[in-house]
């Protein structure tokens, strides 16, 4: 007997006799013989000390963020995490509950899903916003297929920049073969930034759509209004990824510039890094273009007594009803990060992004000021491009051999550029948020003078 | 199921509509020099404040999410019948385990000298999967069972190219769920649909005829979504082999036959795994899920990276291998679901999880004999761990499957799937999984006894329900003609 399985032996003898059978293996006649196995290569059950003890054992044989100054970023960040957010997402009503197909008894998820559709559509500038994707990367996908779908298929081509996150451009590669679309890649200047005439010159008018990250992976701030421009100067749509959604406080969104779809990775609103995942994935485009939206979606509506009620909505374009037409095969979603980030959008508030998203920016600014103070051997990459709260520490060596020092000295000097090539210095990518405390600041710049 | 008043919940865009100061959370305290935003950032790209994002006290955020709790029906309250989706209890155990503070603080490029737990869970939980399937490869970066299938017939596609075969016609039959044909499409492939034979399962006939050099994969769900067991598996899983095919085994229905039946037997060379059916990882009111995606020797090669790959005791990353499909999404997988599955894979263990898939199919046959009669069941074939009834009795009275899952909500149940198998005309689709006790099962049983007979003595009562829910009937169509998925301000009658 185990406390997770309903019946016992007793119970089992009661229900197999109302059910005339004698033996359990009558149910299962239907399996043939050779596909059938008795029981499993696995060990026996074990109780919750055991386990507990087993996986804290795991847990503790790695480094976290917590136990010593981090500054690790590069699209996966460490940001304040207010107490209510594990008290809502424990509550069972949510944590426990399926894919609010049944309206009268989900009001709660549909309610959050519009909030949550609401605040991304006003962060990033634009109309809409689905209920979430799985994750930053697979939301860049997505964007592009939505591009490709709205070109109708005629433009087989998409412009990439390079400092797209390359592990997004990775994601993405996977995908665009399957899909038939070639991918161009456009480096940023000197200055680490994208140039709108690189942009012109990669054959936008051959292009479904441009798709640009701002801040990039190198954290700096794009040209935006310039850039959508050049986009759309040859036909294609504006697509803008943020991986850093925090700088949404500070920053305007890409639809306010005339982007046309805004997506990417919401894991700073209250997501844990996790190792990963579950992250959270955001897509918002204009109303235009709605029909082609992937994922789920939610609207309001009124119950037969004209009370206001949410529901799903749109469903036509999804797998369950319109099968190998659909706009995406996705079904599962994020629904429960999405909620995390509602919680913990509504919980800082608006004018509180905005003080945390400062806070990011002045600590950053902090830290590059004393880091140029500092002199040889350390520079940053790109000193005069603007930041949001991340950029490229270059010193001797390579990156991992810098974090690996830095390591040694008991700080988390950021994310090494060594193993994914691009065509800027090889380095360190060191993020900087309203965690960061000038404690935490004086640690890395005594780590980095020791080490000169 | 009303047990108390429950008050309208206004939205977040409607609180505060004074738009004072208020403060929800206190920041860590600026021990740097402040800076101006519009200063070192370009003015123009700096945003305005937003006057209609507003700032609530923290105990205003906490009402406000736990009135809305109230307006949600949870596993934890009742049967979630569900079929195809294995609502099972989400062990509070799961839930503390995958809150350690060495799992969620942890960076996904931190150097693997850093992460030597976390690539040692991740492999446990391959090789659990490896043993329960009895397949020899896994990959857990699917992020949910529609992406594991997508990450498998890309697997497939890769290792016809490896051949030199160009492939694309993907078939699944006419009872398989929306995501199967909708992945064939965003694989790059062509859906094709198998007829089912009059028992519900794959018409080999059919299949014999469609079989051909074109035909890359063939999707099917085990036992399919009728909860009838492909009792031909062997000869289906032999015919597609022996004309250069391969088996996409959809494992949305594993929870029916862990530790008595292998799909690796079957003939699988892909099956994902639905971690939030199978594994009790929670469903999340739309996840995150987690569908790892288990592999045939053929297909082994072809798996995605990263890899997490075992030396002595050592764990390590392989980024690059020039026969994988590449990179599915960012990173490993949904890690903290990982976390929680392998934590029940352990509770259970080899005996449990056993009696886990024998009490599910033990339950949905307790349901097929109390309800037969009351409602038609079109196909009589053995059920597994689901059975799907229609509405045929009851839509002579002009009630339909969704008025009586409507009503089910008045006698405080959840109601079953309906919108699927397609060749069920008002289905109802029950999966009752084996978590709760027997009398939880009995209870509802004797619900849907109690709606059949309103049916014939009160339809009006069941097609106008529910009655008893916080909103009403919903009106979905209206949703969808006028659509509005956003809040605006000017409602507000700002």
């Amino acid at each position: 007997m185990h406390p997770w399985v309903g019946a016992g032996p007793e119970d089992r003898r009661h229900i197999l006799s109302e059910l005339g059978l004698k033996s359990i293996d009558e149910l299962f006649a239907s399996i043939p013989i050779g596909v059938c196995v008795d029981g499993l290569d696995l060990p026996p059950a074990r109780d919750e000390d055991w386990i507990r003890r087993a996986l804290g054992e795991m847990a503790t044989a790695n480094v976290s963020m917590d136990s010593v100054p981090s500054f690790l970023g590069a699209g996966v960040y460490r940001h304040v995490q207010p107490s209510i957010i594990d008290a809502v997402l424990s509550r069972a009503e949510f944590f426990t509950s399926y894919t609010p197909y049944q309206a009268e008894i989900s009001q709660g998820t549909l309610q959050v899903i519009f909030e949550f559709q609401t605040l991304i559509s006003r962060l990033t500038g634009l109309d809409v916003a689905n209920a979430s994707l799985y994750d930053g990367a697979t939301a860049l996908v997505e964007a592009v297929l939505f591009s490709h779908r709205v070109q109708r298929g005629k433009r087989d081509l998409v412009v990439v920049a390079e400092t797209v996150h390359p592990i997004y451009r990775r994601v993405l590669d996977t995908y665009a073969e399957a899909a038939g679309v070639e991918i161009v890649v456009v480096a940023p200047g000197t200055d680490g930034r994208l140039n709108p005439d690189d942009v012109r010159e990669t054959a936008p008018d051959r292009a479904c759509c441009v798709a640009i990250q701002s801040p990039n992976f190198l954290g700096i701030v794009e040209d935006l209004p310039a850039l959508a421009a050049a986009a759309h100067d040859g036909g294609a749509l504006a697509v803008e990824v943020v991986t850093e959604a925090v700088s949404l406080g500070l920053l305007a969104g890409g639809g306010s510039f005339g982007f046309d779809v805004v997506c990417g990775e919401a894991q700073s609103f209250g997501v844990a890094p996790g190792f990963g995942g579950p992250h959270l994935g955001f897509f918002a485009c204009t109303s235009k273009h709605l029909r082609q939206m992937p994922g789920r979606l939610v609207g309001e509506t009124v119950d037969e007594e004209g009370k206001r009620a949410f529901c799903l909505t749109l469903s036509t374009r999804e797998q369950h009803i319109r099968r190998a037409k659909a706009t995406s095969n996705i079904c599962t979603n994020q629904g429960l990060m999405a909620l995390a980030a509602t919680v913990w959008l509504e919980a800082i508030g608006g004018i509180g992004l905005r003080e945390l998203a400062t806070s990011c920016l002045a600590r950053s600014e902090e830290l590059k000021r004393r880091i140029a103070d500092l002199g040889d051997p350390w520079r940053i990459a790109y000193p005069s491009s603007p930041t949001f709260n991340e950029f490229l520490l270059v010193g001797p060596g390579t990156g991992t051999e810098l974090v690996a020092r830095m390591a040694s000295e008991g700080v988390l000097a950021g994310i090494p550029t060594t193993d994914w090539g691009g065509s800027w210095p090889d380095g360190v990518l060191v993020a900087v948020t309203e965690r960061n405390s000038a404690a935490d600041l004086d640690a890395l710049v005594g780590a980095l003078e020791r080490l000169s | 199921m009303k047990r108390r008043a429950i008050r309208d919940e206004p939205l977040f865009f409607e609180r505060n509509p004074r738009r004072v100061r208020r403060q929800g959370y206190l920041l860590p305290a600026l021990d740097v020099p402040d800076v101006e935003a519009s200063v070192v950032l370009p003015t123009e790209l700096v945003r305005e404040p937003d006057p209609h994002f507003p700032d609530l006290t923290e105990m205003e955020v906490v009402q406000h999410f736990h009135r809305l709790s109230q307006l949600n029906y949870a596993v934890d309250e009742g049967l979630y019948p569900l079929g195809s989706c294995t609502m099972k209890y989400n062990p509070r155990l799961n839930e503390q385990t995958a809150r350690l503070p060495g799992l969620t603080s942890l960076h996904p490029l931190q150097p693997q000298s850093q992460i030597q737990g976390a690539l040692r869970l991740i492999w446990e939980l391959g090789e659990s999967l490896k043993t329960i399937t009895g397949m020899p490869g896994a990959t857990l970066q699917p992020a949910a069972g529609a992406h594991g299938e997508l990450t498998g017939i890309l697997m497939i596609r890769k290792a016809l190219e490896a051949r030199g075969e160009e492939r694309e016609v993907v078939l699944a039959p006419d009872s398989a769920h929306g995501t199967n044909p909708a992945t064939a499409t965003f694989a790059g492939c062509r859906a094709q649909e198998i007829p089912s034979a009059a028992d519900g399962t794959i018409d080999l006939g059919a299949l014999d005829q469609m079989m051909d050099d074109t035909v890359a994969a063939l999707m099917l769900t085990v036992p399919n979504t009728l909860g009838v067991f492909e009792h031909q598996i062997l000869e289906i899983a032999e015919l597609v082999h022996s004309r250069g095919g391969f088996i996409y085994m959809d494992g949305a229905n594993l929870n029916s036959f862990v530790g008595r039946a292998l799909p690796g037997l079957m003939g699988a060379d892909a099956m994902h795994i639905n971690l939030h059916k199978t594994f009790s990882t929670p469903h999340g009111g739309g996840g995150p899920g987690a569908g790892p995606v288990t592999v045939s020797d053929a297909l082994l090669p072809h798996l995605p990276v990263p890899k997490v790959i075992r030396n002595d005791n050592e764990f390590e990353l392989m980024w690059d291998d020039p026969a994988s499909i590449g990179q599915m999404r960012g990173y490993f997988g949904n890690f903290l679901v990982l976390v929680r599955a392998l934590t029940y894979i352990w509770s259970l263990g080899d005996t449990g999880l056993r009696s886990m898939s024998e009490v599910a199919v033990l339950y949905a046959n307790l349901v097929r004999h109390r309800l037969k009669g009351a409602y038609h069941l079109k196909f009589e074939a053995p059920s597994m761990h689901e059975v799907v009834f229609d509405d045929s009795i009851q839509s002579r009275h002009e009630v339909h499957n969704v008025d009586i899952a409507k009503r089910l909500l008045d006698y405080g149940f959840h109601p079953p799937t309906m919108s699927f198998p397609l060749i069920v005309h008002g289905a109802l689709m029950i999966e009752p999984a084996e978590s709760v006790a027997p009398e939880e099962v009995e209870a509802f049983c004797d619900a849907m006894l109690a709606i059949a007979g309103e049916v014939e003595t009160d339809p009006e009562l069941v097609r106008s329900a529910p009655h008893d829910t916080p909103v009403r009937r919903v009106d979905e169509v209206r949703a969808a003609r006028n659509l509005k998925v956003t809040w605006t301000p000017d409602e507000e009658g700002a």
